[in-house]
């Protein structure tokens, strides 16, 4: 929309937003700070903070002493491993449903959204006693699981909303031109669900490195992903300002990247289509 | 235009979906209401022994679980509000005019990727701690007497910290209902002499008024499963002053080990989530007729 603003106007907006933004942003801004100082510095008042020696020394400790590379990779295997898990179940649905709808595709759509609704404490008890009894309880592959089926529906909604898009006229013509399934497949809809696809992997990633119920209630140090390692950082261990910083900056940055290139996916998939 | 044999190609492609979901749904769910009639603790096993509704008198009596779902209710209601407030006033920002609109829209939606153990813990040491943190530095140096947020005032503090993960949400969705407004019908309205405020109440409110909704449903359903935040900060306490439904049921079972306990507990959030799904869902599909 693009109203006319006065040159002066859109001064006085330029500072206001920006304000707001940077005030919304601080946290974040202040333990990237925080970790590229020493721990003594680091609790000092926030003048003296920014002007005291930076240092890297802090990362170097954090990996040393609490093995940081593991926990990544656990949260890189297990958000991955969710998410291509769910998308190898949820393509062939979502597609069916997108391109041979029956009479009762919309009720099973809402039903797939309602299972999301369950709230996990309501299944907290037997999931940790099956987990407990198979030997899941503190795996990748348990977390996997859990992080699969919680996120399927989404994943099956938002892949439904992508295929819905893609005309049926251009399968059609494919058809007319002697196309066979297979090529229809391969060369006409393939190319075409690429891009839902691809933004639906990059939201699911960011929901399952962030789920913090099942990762904190399901592992204990084997399997632990970063949210768990970050959480063991509320014992008294917390008052370690810089290593907590650093820590949490390597846990957050990934997704804070994936995350700014997901804006629009984000309003569509989280909310099931409603808002686009 | 679809064949028998595409019918039947179709529901084989959806079956392992289906049958999956209908698994995960129906057989913890059914193992919970079935526990939840036990009284079942894993300090003695082999005791298992039915008990009739005597886990729910017990849960629904208990003093904590009218705490737990005062404190549920102020939890979301104060988010809710925090947010829906502040992230309508946020959209109406950033839809005006003005320089760097691309990065102040990336500052304001990062919030939302940060994981909520590192938010939790970078808000309770960092600016809330009362000896170190940010806001009593500034405290001090104002002469004032620094604040224990999480010590004096732990609910308020915890709905603070979910309100800052989730405002940027709520503004995303706000906002991209706000750009899909007409901009002729508002310039339509100027013309005719509407007021600034009247355009905001007669035009952009009510157009406002289904992404509102949706975001108020869908940020409930996730309220409700608030955990990570409080296990980090407060551990639900001092006492229960902090203890939502859903941690309750976790140090029910989880910590005290009584399964059955817990389990009514889970029965008993699930009633009312639903309670709250039914609503969301009825707008959801009323938007897929379209």
């Amino acid at each position: 929309m693009a109203r006319a603003a006065s040159p002066r106007r859109r001064a006085v907006t330029t500072v206001i937003a920006w304000a707001v933004g940077l005030a919304i942003f601080f946290p974040i801004l202040w333990i990237v700070i925080l970790s590229f100082k020493s721990e003594g510095d680091a609790i000092r008042p926030p003048l003296q903070v920014l002007t005291s020696a930076w240092t890297t020394h802090t990362y170097a400790e954090v990996q040393e002493r609490s093995d940081y590379f593991r926990h990544f990779m656990n949260s890189v295997i297990i958000s991955f491993g969710s998410t291509l898990a769910a998308l190898a179940i949820a393509i062939p649905a979502a597609w069916s449903m997108a391109f041979v709808p029956g009479r009762r595709t919309k009720d099973l759509l809402m039903w797939m959204l309602s299972t999301k609704m369950l709230p996990a404490v309501g299944v907290l008890v037997p999931i940790y006693l099956i987990f407990r009894d198979t030997g899941l309880l503190d795996t990748r592959t348990g977390l996997v699981i859990v992080l699969t089926m919680i996120n399927l529906p989404i994943v099956v909604w938002m892949l439904y909303t992508y295929f819905k898009e893609i005309p049926s006229e251009i399968l059609e013509a494919a058809r007319m031109d002697g196309a066979g399934l297979r090529d229809e497949l391969l060369y006409v809809l393939t190319p075409m669900a690429v891009p839902g696809i691809a933004s639906t992997l990059l939201l699911n990633v960011i929901l399952a490195w962030n789920e913090a119920f099942w990762t904190l209630n399901l592992t204990a140090s084997k399997a632990a992903p970063l949210t768990a390692f970050i959480a063991s950082y509320s014992s008294p261990e917390g008052l370690f300002y810089a290593k907590l910083s650093a820590a949490s900056t390597l846990a957050i940055a990934p997704i804070l990247i994936l995350g700014w290139f997901s804006q629009k996916q984000l309003v569509r998939g989280l909310t099931f289509g409603a808002v686009k | 235009m679809a064949t028998q044999a595409s019918r039947a190609a179709g529901r084989l492609m959806l079956s392992p979906a289906v049958i999956l979901l209908l698994a995960w749904m129906i057989v913890p769910l059914a193992m919970t209401l079935y526990f939840s009639f036990l009284r079942y603790n894993l300090l003695m096993p082999g005791m298992e022994e039915w008990t009739g509704f005597d886990n729910y008198t017990y849960f629904l009596t208990d003093p904590a679980f009218f705490d737990a779902l005062t404190n549920t209710l102020l939890l979301v209601v104060g988010v809710l509000l925090i947010t829906t407030v502040g992230g309508i006033a946020l959209a109406l920002l950033l839809d005006q005019p003005f320089w760097g609109q691309g990065i102040v829209r990336v500052l304001v939606i990062a919030p939302f990727f940060v994981m909520p153990t590192v938010s939790a813990l970078v808000w309770k040491n960092m600016f809330m701690n009362p000896v170190n943190g940010l806001f009593a530095h500034l405290a001090k140096a104002l002469g004032l007497q620094p604040y224990d947020f999480l010590g004096v005032a732990p609910l308020f503090s915890i709905t603070l910290i979910v309100a800052w993960q989730w405002l940027p949400f709520a503004t995303l969705i706000l906002l991209t209902a706000l750009q899909s407004l007409d901009s002729e019908q508002l310039e339509a309205a100027e013309m005719d002499g509407a007021s600034a405020l009247s355009r905001f109440r007669h035009i952009m409110l009510p157009h406002l008024a289904r992404a509102a909704t949706v975001v108020i449903l869908i940020q409930t359903i996730f309220l409700l499963s608030t955990f990570a935040e409080i296990l980090v900060t407060t551990n639900g306490g001092p006492g229960t002053a902090s203890t939502t439904l859903t941690y309750l049921v976790y140090v029910q079972s989880l910590l005290q080990f009584d399964v059955g306990g817990g389990a009514a507990g889970g029965i008993v959030a699930v009633i009312l989530a639903n309670i709250v799904a039914i609503f969301l869902m009825r707008m959801i599909g009323r938007n897929l007729e379209t």
